[in-house]
């Protein structure tokens, strides 16, 4: 979409204006031509007031602005949409849905006939939700044509008259919203069935304590209003639990609590039988937690120190050599090449490389090799497969296997379906910080996941792990 | 001292005005003090050598607006970091400033000269104090309220103050960010040049190496003091002329208090302004400051 609007350039194809061909290299050829977006996160500059975020893209601006001009033009197009809002008031102290609204008056003031909405639903609360589908509604009355990108099925259903659904940057089907049911969507989303999950010697030892438990556990997130409510969540020795979920529905802060990084509001977070809840990330990680986080560079791995660096972070006693004085390289070098070399077919990146330069991929399985390197008894792999090629993310998987029947306990967060059904024992499925359903994979369908996933409810869900 | 005051704070405050446009744009310039002397210096080569002090500050004006123009190539477009080519700037300034300016050490000039005001000045105390100065004096504050004016109530304001908090907007509302940058940087180039030529020119009237001696890094100081407002700026550049002037005066008096502690005088005020604008928002600096643009991905 941001192509549309002229932040990136399509490589090829073409776009058409009202059936005229047209070439949009930069965002003020997409405003030229009446197309406004309004981003997820807003464009708007928060030290500034709302009459000049407006007049910022007002297009014919006089060289001396005149406020109040101005502020009666927002004000005037403001009480036709329901948009109320009040001009001279300072951006940062307005409430996420004041502030989309102030996205919408400043593309419309701008002139903008197609108005394209990028999950604008996910910063704001329910009640606001249906007051952006009034100012929809609204505005489709007077002409304007809408875009609406969201992967919340309900909010598809209530809204759109056509429904387009993409898949990894394909269109995979158009339907009119007459003939749309959300299950023939959800399998346009996913596509074909998955595969029937991998049979594997030995079940899950559940007679012991869980290894890793959280017990009602709440976080209060004032910035996303999602955070996590009332998560129960238990992982056995020897156990794959899958998640399942649009990632932005709770899972990093589940993470962040696990690992010390966030106090949980409410509940309890227990850990090798012990409540950790107050631990430090440091208490945390040798009571044998591992974590494969979301976003490698910025949690787990720094950019401009080299592999062997980075593979030694966090276990700098093993290696710490004349009373700390100096470090055993020589050894860390052996053992990196070691966990490299086994865990993954191709040939390891070159350990004297600064992390920063190698690709996506061999990055991933720097920081998998070092995770597994410190004999974890609970594995959070997020998303583990990410730049991997497929090969790479076979051996991954294999991986986790082999570590599950060693008895670890692992948590797999991913948004890939075939992935959670063939690997988990467990399936959970996340939902705007709650878990919202959890299954034996064999006793359910990606249908039934996906709709869950995107907000949907059955009743046949069955509430609370076994 | 009040005189002391308005005449000591003058320089400082038009390299202070020209910083805070500089850094509303999202650049901070720490070579400010290489700037005005790059202005002093020229300025004063100039009128020595025509005799004619407007011609001097014509060309002091050029000289600082030309050398911020260097700065903006490497921070602007080599994307430079912003910190260390400032310092090394400054530093380059200060030497070709005495270059430049060797000829000149203990020449006279005739420089700017007072232009009491008809009338005003006839006042008693009240036209002494304020109607006997040169050009530049009588221009600063005037100048204060235009640049008020321009930064928040013009076209050209309201991007420039854009593209200091947010490059990503200011791209999305269709600004050209690097000519921006280097708009301001030109315009605050034209202020500190001014501003070095005065203390050249009018205040003390002979070039000196490293005759601004620190006001430069003030001028920065008070661009922070003034919570990037024009207006406060002058607040900020005359409660510093006053103390250097109370301080010239202490010691003509000789009284028993270290010079050097009245030198430290203005940066306790801003460290304590510092101290206690925290978190407060209408006085945070511009989010964008320092950042450089690497262009949408």
């Amino acid at each position: 979409m941001k192509c549309l609007y002229g932040f990136y350039r399509p490589t090829s194809g073409e776009i058409l204006i009202e059936g005229r061909q047209v070439h949009i290299a930069t965002p003020l050829d997409g405003r030229q031509l009446g197309i406004g977006m309004v981003f997820q996160n807003f464009t708007l500059i928060p030290a500034m007031t709302v009459a000049e975020n407006v007049a910022l893209f007002l297009p014919a601006l006089g060289i001396v602005l005149h406020p109040k001009a101005i502020q009666a033009r927002i004000r005037e197009v403001a009480t036709r949409y329901g948009l109320e809002i009040n001009p001279a008031a300072h951006v940062f102290d307005l409430s996420m849905g004041e502030r989309q609204k102030v996205e919408i008056l400043k593309i419309l003031l701008a002139g903008a006939r197609v108005l394209i909405f990028d999950e604008p639903t996910s910063v704001l609360a329910p009640h606001e939700v249906d007051g952006l589908f009034a100012i929809f509604d609204k505005l489709r009355q007077d002409g304007y044509a809408i875009l609406f990108i969201t992967h919340k099925l309900p909010e598809v259903m209530a809204s759109a008259q056509r429904i387009t659904v993409l898949r990894r940057g394909r269109v995979v089907g158009q339907l009119m919203r007459d003939e749309a049911t959300p299950q023939a969507i959800v399998r346009l989303m996913l596509g074909a069935e998955p595969p029937p999950p991998v049979q594997r010697e030995g079940l899950a030892n559940e007679a012991g304590a869980p290894l890793f438990e959280m017990n009602t556990l709440s976080l209060v997130d004032e910035h996303t209003g999602i955070g996590l409510k009332e998560v129960s969540l238990q992982i056995f020795a020897g156990e794959i639990v899958g998640v399942a979920g649009v990632s932005g529905n709770g899972q990093s802060e589940l993470a962040d609590v696990a690992l010390g990084l966030r106090r949980p509001d409410g509940g309890a977070f227990i850990l090798a039988g012990q409540d950790a809840s107050h631990w430090s990330t440091a208490t945390i990680l040798a009571h044998g937690l591992a974590c494969i986080p979301e976003d490698p560079l910025r949690m787990e791995a720094i950019p401009g120190m080299t592999v062997v660096e980075n593979m030694v972070l966090g276990e700098q006693l093993r290696y710490t050599a004349m009373g700390g004085l100096t470090m055993n390289w020589t050894g860390a070098r052996k053992d990196a090449e070691l966990f490299l070399n086994t865990t993954f077919v191709t040939t390891p990146p070159r350990l004297d490389w600064p992390v920063e330069n190698l690709s996506g991929g061999n990055l991933q399985r720097v920081v998998i090799a070092r995770e597994l390197s410190r004999q974890p008894a609970v594995l959070l792999a997020y998303y583990p497969a990410r730049g991997l090629d497929v090969s790479n993310a076979e051996a991954m998987r294999q991986l986790l296997l082999s570590y599950r029947s060693k008895g670890v306990g692992i948590l797999l967060v991913s948004e890939d379906m075939d992935e959670l059904f063939a690997l988990s024992d467990r399936l959970v499925v996340m939902y705007h910080g709650r878990i919202v359903g959890t299954f034996r994979p064999h006793e359910t369908t990606a249908d039934e996941i996906g709709h869950l996933m995107t907000g949907g409810s059955r009743e046949t869900t069955r509430e609370g792990a076994n | 001292m009040l005189v002391g005051a308005l005449q000591a704070g003058t320089a400082v405050l038009y390299a202070a005005l020209g910083e805070v446009i500089v850094e509303r744009a999202g650049v901070i310039n720490l070579g400010l003090e290489g700037t005005m002397l790059m202005g002093a210096s020229v300025g004063f080569a100039v009128t020595y050598q025509t005799g004619n002090p407007w011609l001097g500050l014509i060309a002091a004006a050029l000289a600082g607006a030309l050398f911020n123009l260097v700065l903006a190539f490497l921070v602007v477009t080599r994307g430079a970091n912003q910190l260390a080519s400032g310092l090394a700037l400054g530093f380059l300034g200060i030497g070709l400033s005495a270059l430049i300016g060797r000829p000149y050490v203990g020449q006279l000039i005739e420089g700017l000269r007072n232009v009491p005001l008809p009338i005003l000045a006839d006042i008693p105390f009240v036209g002494e104090v304020l109607f006997q100065h040169d050009v530049l004096i009588y221009a600063v504050i005037p100048l204060a309220f235009f640049l008020q004016w321009v930064l928040f109530s013009t076209r050209w304001g309201l991007s420039i103050r854009t593209v200091g908090e947010d490059k990503t907007v200011a791209y999305a509302a269709g600004l050209r960010t690097q000519w921006l940058q280097y708009q301001a940087l030109f315009v605050g180039g034209l202020l500190a040049g001014l501003g070095g030529a005065h203390l050249s020119l009018a205040f003390t009237g002979v070039w000196g190496e490293q005759m601004t001696s620190g006001r430069g890094f003030i001028a920065v100081a008070l661009v922070i003091f003034a919570a990037w407002n024009p207006l406060r700026a002058v607040l900020g550049a005359f409660l510093f002329g006053g103390a250097l002037a109370f301080q010239l005066q202490l010691q003509a008096r000789g009284a028993p208090v270290s010079p050097f502690f009245l030198d430290m005088i203005p940066y306790l005020l801003t460290l304590g302004v510092l101290i206690f604008l925290r978190g407060n928002r209408k006085f945070a600096m511009p989010a964008g400051l320092k950042t450089v643009f690497e262009g949408m991905r």
